[in-house]
């Protein structure tokens, strides 16, 4: 499978990776070597066959409904860049 | 050239669990910004989500009471797009193996005609923070407060064929929510959502025709008006030969009109995936049948038996069982003041409810019991007070304590059924006021109304009116 | 003292014979002198290990120390540890400072455990050879020209060089297995849900899981004993009691079946690596077990089909690393798009993007049933060829690596090429078992590795068959020159 530089553009902006024009082709290149390699998985015919998401037949536990959180929001702020009036700030969203 | 409208509506319902749907956090309503967000509702590294119990039974309940199918399996997924309140840059939601699937609601048109309305799903996911757009210096502030709260996205069949049918529907869901005890309704506070997809096509056609997914109605009356709008404005364009442009719109409530969203990029591509943090959600049997034995009587049910027990009209018995609270607190009242089960329900939807909406409350919060109401129907009933004077009396219980006896008592408010003592005011009324016994005399009997008047403000309305009427009519005849 | 295994270590620090506060010093000092060489630590924290290195002390003289108090031990930069950054080995979570402890930071705490530092790791877990780091790449102690494995490099190198008895890593593809076999060292990934991933900072949640990388099976074996257990913050944490690791240690092995799958012993496989590791068979014959071939035939899949889960995973578990709430922002940010593109275009690496790029591109609409579907039945096809070979082996044995430490630099121009070198360790992650690498030889002074794979919950028989081979053999107990 191979990705034109635009695809590889797209894909980016989904991902939201900012990836230098002049860096494009060496993207193109080794990402159409890792999926033209992927698709080795086609060398055998999986029709019928389960799909397999965690190794063991587990199922989801349940916790009680409560409180146990605290506030810790001056020292969870603290960490962020750009903090004012107890809000995380980020640049005008425009809707 | 006759048009159809088809109408969807998604609703995300707030379920009313005192903990997130991941996380330990509180979920309560109005606190200070980002002080109820904690590592996992913030989506830090290395946290992990762990599903909340109650918001699994209260969307088993909701299953339950629309008839849908309980999925014994369900599946968490990821559905993955970047935006400032959603912390982990995916919000977990279910996608393909949702935990209610099918159901319905009947709901009830203006004209009687009842309309079954089909649920294809409904199913758990967590809601995001909030944007705050006002300006911190061309910044955007966000409170993940509300991010990790557990919705519950309820998505109908495109059964509707009208913005009252809408409506209708919109109403029966709200109102089961809340007798479910999941979600308390608030749309000012956000707990009850509402988008609706509306397309049009010539009646006749089976082929649905290109629709819109309305945003931004957060009342009943905004949905209506919002589809109504749109139904129109949909017409027009294909009556005009143009075509409906699939997209998304808001509603502005002050032009009353829908308008596309700034334009987008091409649709989202979620690139929804099971949720590897999370395991299937196995529901056995035990499970679901003791979700079961909590359902409460259900609103319909409960207008049915109203209109049978207690012998009351659809409209009442559809007031008074708009809310379970309303309801039970009906009933409290019939049983202690029994025998008038109409008198009872005029008082709660005439008199309480006036009270309850001049002081903001909610039936819940009504300071006056039903016990003690009953007291005081029970002097209606039994004669010791006129309405009227009762009136007085629901005044004082409502602002202070005490009972309908002592206040009547103190107040020396007992109605004068005394013949004699009312035959001595009349007389003397009617003597204090010879021009008008003469005019009525000349036949303007409208004046009798003056005299009730009057007879009432002497005796303080404490007058038996019927009694009055009676006696005064005899008193002014001979 | 550095030479001392861990069970001597506990076993002195219990008898009184030393202190933690001198072993840690020791620890810290070998750290000093020798990492600059190395570069396996990017956080070293001596006053707080000194701290919890009194305090360890003061314990075991009150009589109250645990199996394992007061020994220093190093954690992979990939788990929280409160107050401590934690960097993933990343630009982006430079400047992070964990507000809170992972789950195996706080039971190694609670045994006394003294953390000295984090340890370097390619960045994100993404890599076998530790050379993607932002801090830099990590040395092979054997060969400082060569890389240590990766992603848990810089654990496997300072266990090797002597300056920490153990220390924790992460295994999604083999991180934990492959850094042990090129360093010499012995490696555990227990069965996945065996060690909680809370604090663990993920990268292929379906597959990553925590373990513990020592000189023995028996260090091994007392730092797993610390670690697992069921843990309620994480849904994917199996609510099963760990067994006493050290019960079975000792047992013979004789009579214990073990599968050589034929598929493992093909192309790509050095000579030299094979030599080594037949030379390990027939000492485990001569310790009385039954060796057989067995069959795995879908094993050519397993690399394909990671390259599909573990990226499209990565994908949507590192979207929330947008210069928000933490870690990394880019200056002057002109709106939210450039915000977050800039942000993550550069504080990401090159392979840490391609991963992405990958995962983004295999969820995408349309390729969703042909790429991670795929995978994921493919995943089914691999765990089913474990459980029919388990049904007539209790282990199966082969090469952790298909080659020793490579050249630093050698592999870095092709990413598929890169990809290979797990082509025995990712099978047991898809299937979610627990593998266990030893050192069973050397070439050209290279250290050479060899596997041993458990069903579910085996871990007990692991440690036991790699124990009893150590009993014999020595190579585990080699050091690097230098060091």
């Amino acid at each position: 499978m191979s990705l034109t530089a635009d695809e590889v553009r797209k894909i980016a902006y989904l991902a939201r990776l900012a990836i230098r024009e002049a860096d494009v082709p060496a993207y193109s290149r080794n990402l159409s070597a890792i999926l033209e390699f992927v698709e080795q998985m086609n060398a055998v015919d999986t029709l019928g066959v389960e799909p397999m998401a965690h190794p063991l037949r587990s199922v989801q536990r349940l916790r009680p409904d409560e409180v146990n959180e605290h506030n810790q929001r001056e020292q969870f702020l603290a960490m962020a860049p750009q903090t004012e009036a107890g809000l995380y700030l980020v640049p005008k969203v425009i809707e | 050239m006759e048009w159809e409208a088809v109408i969807g509506l998604e609703i995300h319902a707030q379920l009313a669990t005192n903990s997130k749907i991941f996380s330990g956090a509180a979920t309560a309503y109005g606190a200070e910004p980002n002080t109820q967000a904690c590592a996992v509702d913030l989506g830090l590294p290395g946290v992990l989500p762990v599903l909340n119990r109650q918001a699994v039974r209260m969307a088993a309940l909701f299953g339950l009471a629309i008839n849908a199918t309980v999925a014994r399996r369900s599946v968490f997924a990821r559905k993955n797009y970047f935006y400032p309140d959603l912390p982990k840059g995916y919000q977990i939601s279910q996608y393909e193996l949702p935990i209610v699937a099918g159901g319905s609601l009947t709901i009830h048109l203006e004209d009687g005609a009842e309309k079954v309305i089909g649920v294809t799903r409904a199913h758990l996911e967590e809601d995001a923070g909030k944007s705050l757009h006002e300006d911190f210096h061309g910044m955007t502030g966000v409170d993940l407060n509300r991010a990790g709260t557990p919705l519950l996205e309820i998505v109908s069949e495109p059964d509707l064929r009208s913005a009252r049918e809408a409506v209708a529907y919109m109403r029966k869901l709200h109102t089961l929510v809340r007798y479910l005890g999941i979600c308390d309704g608030n749309m000012q506070e956000g707990s009850f959502r509402c988008d609706a997809n509306v397309s049009v096509r010539p009646r006749g056609q089976t082929a649905l025709g290109t629709r819109t997914e309305l945003k931004n109605l957060n009342s009943f009356r905004f949905v209506e008006r919002a589809i109504d709008y749109e139904i129109r404005r949909q017409i027009e364009v294909l009556e005009d030969g143009g075509a409906v442009v699939q997209e998304t719109r808001l509603y502005d409530p002050d032009r009353n009109e829908t308008r596309s969203m700034r334009s987008k990029e091409e649709a989202n591509d979620y690139r929804y995936f099971p949720d590897p943090d999370l395991l299937p959600l196995a529901l056995d049997e035990a499970f679901i049948a003791a979700v079961r034995t909590e359902l409460p009587e259900l609103p319909d049910a409960k207008r049915q038996r109203f209109m049978g027990q207690y012998g009351l009209g659809g409209y009442d018995a559809e007031m008074l069982t708009a809310s379970r609270e309303l309801a039970d607190y009906y009933e409290a009242l019939a049983q202690a003041a029994p025998g008038d089960p109409k008198l009872c329900a005029n008082w709660v939807m005439g008199e309480l409810a006036a009270a309850l909406n001049r002081t903001g409350q909610d039936i819940a919060a009504c300071p006056l019991s039903p016990e003690r109401l009953a007291a005081l129907l029970k002097r209606i009933r039994d004669g010791a007070i006129s309405g009227k004077i009762a009136k007085e009396v629901f005044e004082a219980l409502w602002n202070g304590g005490g009972d309908a006896d002592d206040i009547i008592e103190q107040r020396g408010l007992r109605q004068i059924t005394d013949v004699a003592a009312l035959e001595r005011v009349i007389t003397e009324v009617i003597a204090a006021n010879p021009a008008q016994a003469a005019q009525y005399h000349a036949g303007k009997e409208k004046l009798f109304r003056f005299f009730v008047g009057q007879i009432m403000k002497a005796t303080q309305g404490k007058a038996n009116p019927q009694q009055l009427n009676e006696l005064l009519l005899q008193k002014l005849k001979g | 003292m550095h030479n001392y295994t861990l069970a001597q270590l506990a076993a002195g620090l219990r008898a009184g014979e030393f202190s933690s506060e001198e072993l840690t010093r020791t620890c810290l000092a070998r750290i000093e002198r020798f990492n600059p060489a190395l570069n396996a630590f990017i956080t070293v924290i001596p006053e707080r290990a000194l701290d919890q290195a009194k305090a360890a002390d003061q314990r075991i003289r009150a009589g109250e120390g645990g199996p394992l108090t007061g020994v220093p031990i190093a954690h992979k930069d990939i788990f929280c540890t409160q107050g401590v950054r934690t960097s993933c080995g990343s630009r982006m979570l430079d400047n992070f400072i964990a507000p809170y402890d992972a789950t195996v930071v706080e039971k190694c705490d609670a045994a006394g455990l003294v953390m000295v530092g984090k340890t370097n790791m390619d960045e994100f877990a993404m890599g076998s050879s530790n050379e993607t780091s932002c801090y830099g790449p990590v040395k092979n102690p054997w060969d400082l020209t060569a890389v240590p494995g990766g992603s848990s490099g810089g654990s496997a190198a300072a266990v090797a060089a002597r300056l920490v008895p153990a220390a924790t890593g992460t295994d999604t593809g083999g991180s934990i297995r492959q850094p042990a076999a090129l360093c010499g060292v012995t490696g555990l990934k227990p069965t996945y849900g065996r060690v909680s991933r809370w604090g663990m900072i993920a990268y292929a949640s379906s597959l990553d899981q925590g373990g513990a990388l020592a000189r023995s099976a028996e260090d091994v074996a007392l730092v797993l004993q610390v670690m697992a257990g069921f843990d309620p913050r994480d849904s994917t944490s199996v609510d099963q009691e760990a067994p006493d690791y050290q019960a079975a240690l000792d047992d013979s092995i004789a009579g214990v079946r073990i599968g050589l799958p034929r598929e493992y012993f093909g192309d790509g496989l050095a000579a030299e690596v094979v030599e080594c590791v037949q030379e390990a068979v027939a000492e485990y014959r001569r310790l009385g077990a039954e060796v057989m071939e067995i069959s795995m035939p879908n094993t050519r899949l397993a690399v394909p089909a990671y390259y599909v889960v573990a990226p499209a995973e990565c994908s949507s578990n590192l979207a929330r690393y947008d210069g928000v709430r933490y870690g990394y922002r880019c200056q002057d940010p002109q709106d939210l798009l450039d915000l977050y593109t800039r942000s993550r275009g550069e504080a990401f690496g090159a392979e840490v993007k391609r991963r992405i790029l990958v995962g983004t591109y295999a969820l995408s609409a349309g390729y969703y049933d042909a790429y991670y579907l795929k995978a994921q039945q493919i995943r089914r096809l691999i765990s089913d060829d474990y459980q029919r070979a388990f049904a007539e082996v209790d282990l199966i044995l082969g090469p952790t690596s298909p080659t020793v430490a490579f050249n630093l630099g050698e592999k870095t121009g092709d990413p598929v090429t890169m990809y290979l070198s797990d082509i025995y360790t990712i099978p047991v992650n898809l299937a979610g078992l627990p593998g266990l690498s030893i050192p069973v030889g050397f070439v050209k002074g290279r250290p050479v590795g060899m596997q041993l794979v458990g069903n579910y919950f085996s871990e007990a028989r692991l440690l036991n068959a790699a124990h009893r081979y150590q009993q014999v053999t020595d190579w585990h107990a080699r050091a690097p020159a230098g060091f």
